[in-house]
Parts: C-alpha cells; sequence; structure tokens
C-alpha cells in the first residue's frame, strides 16, 4: 500500500514515524545539487586556468578527473559527511535513512550514487522517478538495492500564543491539579485541534464559529469537569482558549531545550 | 502517568544526558571497544529513554521534548540493533590485497557467467566478421576502428612524430572516466534482472570479437597483440567484473535458492558490490595509463614483442593477485586454532 509514512517499531514497542520525501521534492533538491555541482566545476576549471598557462594538456587531464570525481562523489561525499544529506536535501530538509532505522553505512551511500547511472535514464530521473511513484516508500532503483529512503522533516511553525492568549486571565489556573489531569487525558492531536481552530477563527463563517467551538468545548468539558467559579461567565471559545493555554504554556520556567538540534529527524541517519 | 511534567524532565534529564554523551562518544570512536559494564549502563539508559519516550508520547504538550527523545532512542536502537559489522577504520593495503581478491573469489561463479557471456558476444563478433565483412560498421560504429587493418599498421609504423606528444594525460584521464562510468553503469543494470549486464557484456564482447576476427584475417595479429594486451589484460577482466558485480545483484534481486527476504539479501550484498567496483576503478586507472601511455606506441618505437610480454607479465599477475592473494587470511580465519 502507498504512504507517506515510513513506521519503524522497536522491540521495546516504541515506534517512530518519518514522513516519506516524495519524488517532485527529491527532484527538486537534486536540480540545487546539480547547480552545486556546476558551481564546484566552474571554480575547478578557474583554478586550472592557471594550470593551463604551465601544461594545458595537464590540466585538461586534472578537470576530466575533476568532472568525473566531482560528478559521482558529489553525493558520496556529502551524505557520508552530513550523515544522509547534500546541499539540496539540506536545503529542502531531506535525509536519506536506513529502511529499518539501522546506522546507514558508507556501502548504502555508495551504492545508492552509483545506481543513479540507471535511476537517470532515458533522462531526468525518468527510470527512478516512476520507480519512487510506483513503490510504496518512494524509493528509486538506488534506494532500494541499498535498503535506504529518503524522509522529509517539515519545519513545525511555532504558533505565536503570546498573541493569540495575550491580555486574557486564564480562570482555569487557579486549579494545578485539575490542569495536570487536563494534559494528561488529551491526546497530542486534540490538542493540535484546539489549537488550530483558534489561529483559524477569522476563516470561519460566524454560526459556523460558534457551533465549532461550542462542539470543541463540550468534548474537553468531558474530559475533566473545572468547577463553576473557573466556568462560569466564560463563552466556548474562551474555555477553548483557556485549554490551549494550560495544554501549550506548560510552566513560567523555561522549558527544557535539548542541545541536539530538533529539526534533526528521530532517524538513526543522525549517526553514521 | 506523568503528574507534573516539569519535575518528571527534571528527573529524567541526567539518563537522557548519560545516553546521549554515551551516543556521541561511539558515534565519534567507532572503533571504541565498551566494557561489560559500560554495555550494561548503556542498555539500561536506552530502555529508560524508551520508556520516558512511551510516556510522554501521549503527552500533548511537549512537542519539542517527544522529538529529542525520539531522536535520542532512535540513534541508541540503530547502535543497539545493529547486526552487521561495525564499520571499521578503512586500511587501503588491507583493502586491495586481502579484501577485494578475497570478495572477487566468493562470487567467482558470477565472474566465470560474466565470462561466458563475453566470449558468447566474442564468437557472435567473430563469425559475423568472418562470414560478413560488409557488416563491419554496424558491429563497429567506431570511426578508429572502421580503417582497414593493414592500412592502420603501415600508416603506425611509419608514423614519424609522437601523435600523442602533450596530451597523453588527457588521453589517458579520458579513457580512465569513461571506462570507470561503462562499467559503473554495467554494476547498475544488474537492477533491470542481469538483462542489461548481460547486452553490455555480450556487446563488448561482440566489439572484442570483432575487431580481433578483423586484424587476424588481415595478417596483422601481432600488432593486434601488441597493441590491445599491455592495457587488454587489465581493461577486459576489470569490465568483467563490473559484470560479476552487475550478475550478482541480479541473482540477489531474483533470489533463487534463498529464504531470505530482499531487503536482507540485499544487505548481505552490499559492501561486496562497493568492494568489486572499487577494484575495477583501480583495475581501470592502471589501464588507462598503460593505454596512453604504452599502448598507443608501436614498432619501431616499442617491440612488438616487448609489448606482448609486458601484456603476458601483467596477465599472469592479475591471475596471481586474484587467485591467490589474501588466501592465507582466510585460511587463518577459517581454522584459528592453526
Amino acid at each position: 500500500m502507498k504512504t507517506n509514512v515510513l513506521s519503524i517499531r522497536t522491540p521495546e514497542g516504541i515506534m517512530f514515524s518519518q514522513l516519506l520525501a516524495g519524488p517532485v521534492m527529491r527532484f527538486l533538491a537534486w536540480f540545487i545539487d546539480q547547480f552545486c555541482i556546476q558551481l564546484l566545476l566552474t571554480v575547478l576549471e578557474i583554478m586550472l586556468g592557471l594550470l593551463g598557462v604551465l601544461s594545458p594538456g595537464f590540466a585538461f587531464a586534472f578537470y576530466v578527473i575533476g568532472w568525473f570525481v566531482i560528478g559521482i562523489g558529489y553525493g558520496i561525499f556529502f551524505e557520508w559527511t552530513w550523515r544522509g544529506q547534500t546541499i539540496g536535501k539540506r536545503l529542502f530538509r531531506l535525509r536519506v535513512m536506513d529502511v529499518e532505522g539501522m546506522k546507514l553505512q558508507f556501502n548504502q551511500i555508495v551504492v545508492r550514487n552509483l545506481l543513479r547511472f540507471v535511476d537517470q535514464l532515458p533522462a531526468f530521473y525518468f527510470v527512478g522517478g516512476v520507480a519512487c511513484w510506483l513503490n510504496s516508500r518512494c524509493q528509486r532503483l538506488g534506494d532500494l538495492a541499498a535498503n535506504t529512503v529518503v524522509v522529509r522533516s517539515p519545519r513545525v511553525a511555532e504558533p505565536d500564543l503570546d498573541q493569540l492568549l495575550a491580555g486574557k486571565f486564564n480562570s482555569f489556573r487557579r486549579f494545578p491539579h485539575l490542569i495536570a489531569r487536563l494534559r494528561q487525558n488529551v491526546s497530542p492531536m486534540e490538542a493540535d485541534i484546539a489549537l488550530q481552530s483558534l489561529l483559524r477563527r477569522d476563516e470561519f463563517d460566524p454560526v459556523a464559529r460558534v457551533e465549532l467551538f461550542g462542539d470543541l468545548a463540550a468534548h474537553f468539558r468531558a474530559k475533566v469537569e473545572f468547577p463553576p467559579e473557573a466556568t462560569d461567565g466564560v463563552a466556548d471559545e474562551q474555555y477553548i482558549r483557556n485549554v490551549v493555554d494550560v495544554l501549550y504554556r506548560t510552566s513560567q520556567v523555561p522549558p527544557f531545550r535539548p542541545k541536539v538540534q530538533n529539526s534533526e529527524p528521530p532517524a538513526a541517519a543522525l549517526q553514521l | 502517568m506523568i503528574v507534573d511534567l516539569q519535575r518528571f524532565i527534571a528527573n529524567e534529564r541526567p539518563f537522557w544526558n548519560g545516553l546521549e554523551k554515551m551516543l556521541d562518544h561511539l558515534e565519534i570512536e567507532p572503533n571504541a571497544r565498551m566494557s561489560l559494564a559500560q554495555l550494561q549502563l548503556f542498555h539500561q539508559l536506552y530502555e529508560r529513554t524508551a520508556a520516558d519516550l512511551a510516556k510522554i508520547t501521549t503527552f500533548s504538550s511537549e512537542p519539542e521534548t517527544r522529538r529529542y527523545l525520539e531522536n535520542l532512542v532512535a540513534r541508541a536502537y540503530g547502535e543497539i540493533h545493529e547486526t552487521r559489522g561495525k564499520q571499521r577504520r578503512f586500511y587501503p593495503l588491507e583493502w586491495f590485497f586481502h579484501t577485494l581478491p578475497q570478495t572477487f573469489r566468493r562470487h567467482v561463479r558470477a565472474f566465470y557467467l560474466s565470462l561466458a557471456i563475453t566470449i558468447a558476444g566474442c564468437l557472435f563478433g567473430g563469425m559475423a566478421i568472418a562470414f560478413d565483412p560488409g557488416s563491419k560498421p554496424v558491429l563497429m560504429p567506431f570511426p578508429g576502428l572502421l580503417q582497414d587493418p593493414r592500412q592502420r599498421v603501415a600508416e603506425e609504423e611509419k608514423a614519424t612524430h609522437d601523435r600523442l606528444n602533450g596530451w597523453k594525460t588527457t588521453f589517458s584521464a579520458e579513457l580512465m572516466t569513461h571506462n570507470i562510468q561503462v562499467s559503473v553503469f554495467t554494476l547498475a543494470l544488474g537492477m533491470t534482472w542481469g538483462f542489461g549486464t548481460i547486452l553490455m557484456l555480450f556487446y563488448n564482447g561482440v566489439i572484442l570479437g570483432a575487431v580481433g576476427v578483423d586484424y587476424i584475417r588481415a595478417g596483422e595479429t601481432q600488432f593486434l597483440l601488441g597493441w590491445l594486451m599491455p592495457h587488454g589484460v587489465i581493461e577486459i577482466p576489470a569490465i568483467l567484473i563490473a559484470g560479476q558485480a552487475g550478475l550478482l545483484l541480479a541473482w540477489t534481486i531474483i533470489g533463487r535458492g534463498s529464504r531470505l527476504p530482499l531487503r536482507a539479501r540485499l544487505r548481505e550484498i552490499s559492501s561486496d558490490l562497493v568492494t568489486l567496483i572499487f577494484g575495477v576503478g583501480c583495475l581501470l586507472v592502471w589501464a588507462g595509463f598503460i593505454e596512453a601511455f604504452l599502448s598507443q606506441y608501436h614498432q619501431p618505437v616499442i617491440p612488438y614483442n616487448a609489448k606482448i610480454a609486458f601484456g603476458g607479465i601483467e596477465l599472469i599477475l592479475l591471475i596471481l593477485f586474484l587467485a591467490k592473494s589474501g588466501a592465507r587470511k582466510t585460511r587463518k580465519a577459517v581454522n584459528p586454532d592453526e
């Protein structure tokens, strides 16, 4: 079955999900990489121009070898040193990783890059694109042979909660034990629905907006019942505002900031 | 159940940091070996972090921490569950004199098949030229080969100036890059269940057979051997080894006789494919040098017999290298007590 997600389940029962990169995104990244390769070749040509004054034969030989080495070695070098990324992939937030979440090995990188010779047939990666389109994990032939996939980690835009929730008194804050229970009972998806409804509230028809927030408020009231002094006189939309406030703004103390870049996907591709 | 998230993070953070530090160390030092105590600690930290991730996954308000923990657990998962051999430091000489010939011998049947396909192509090309000399432009659509052999030999032997003077390096580089590209392509075509690889090998054989018979019929066998042997005894086996790698890939995809799933089969041969194609690259660099600096010079500059002898010595060394190099180490590995 065609899917855009790669799920890896560990024996401990932990599951990771990675978004798979589609053919169009990969083609764009490849296009950037081709530009970088051309740039490198131009730099090489300029440098060898100086050598050409002394020996045109040597200069041209170096250019031929440089053209070949850069053309084949660009992908191998960057994917190895940048743990599955080239410049194009990095720009589009793509990354090569092992299909089973294992460590990405040098052999895999070499195989997937050498098999570009077949994938790019007859032109513009037609074979690779068709294979990618037909394959359930969006793998081109090189990926199939090397047991790799290309995943993407889209940038998650952090909502401007301060602006969204500014200047509003939150009566729920007086009941920390109920807030803790609410956080426990609400799933990440439910929390996201509440947040998105607030972010898009101005796009709704007035009647639909009242109905939506009415339904949402009823849903969250069923999760945890706050006492009347916290909810009396609070409109449904304000109720959802309060819910989002306590769910997303967990504490006044600074949140835990991991050392590693959070934009990196949680893939084994990180530790080549 | 997490009641106080901040306290939970504060309590668990030292364990996460500990795991992260161990992972960083393992990634920077791939040859590092952990003691039993360190291994136990590593496993404990992994299990604890995985459990923390399971707890926090259901929590709606900490996406950043969740992503961080997913990252850590995935890295540790890759370290713990990786069953392939650990990547060691690369030693070029050991690779060339041990790993490459051993890998070649391990898949020698694919090489024999590659050789058989090329010989079939040679026979076809040779017979086509023998029975229908008019087919030459179809079989060898290269201007350099269309010339009458006798005329070419006469021109080469009378040449008074060096045609490649000042451009030998460029010619050599062009030969190397072109031949390596053809070899990589031959390997990559293994993905077509081997059809593409077989076609490439057969076509190369056809050209070789056609050229051979064309020169032999013209009575220029000595020139042919003197021209082709110095570089051909390396270049042709290199293409055959690329074919061997392509056929190995094809056989792995077909998977006949193996109960392993495709992914596991491909994992098994991945390093062998890379070894073979890098070996091909080394051979073709040598062949490119020889073709540009030696093969293109004929009698009276370099006597044919000297070139043929040089080619013969190369061939013997190549056969010895592929058949014997690294064999002692293999026996030791099989019988470590000896």
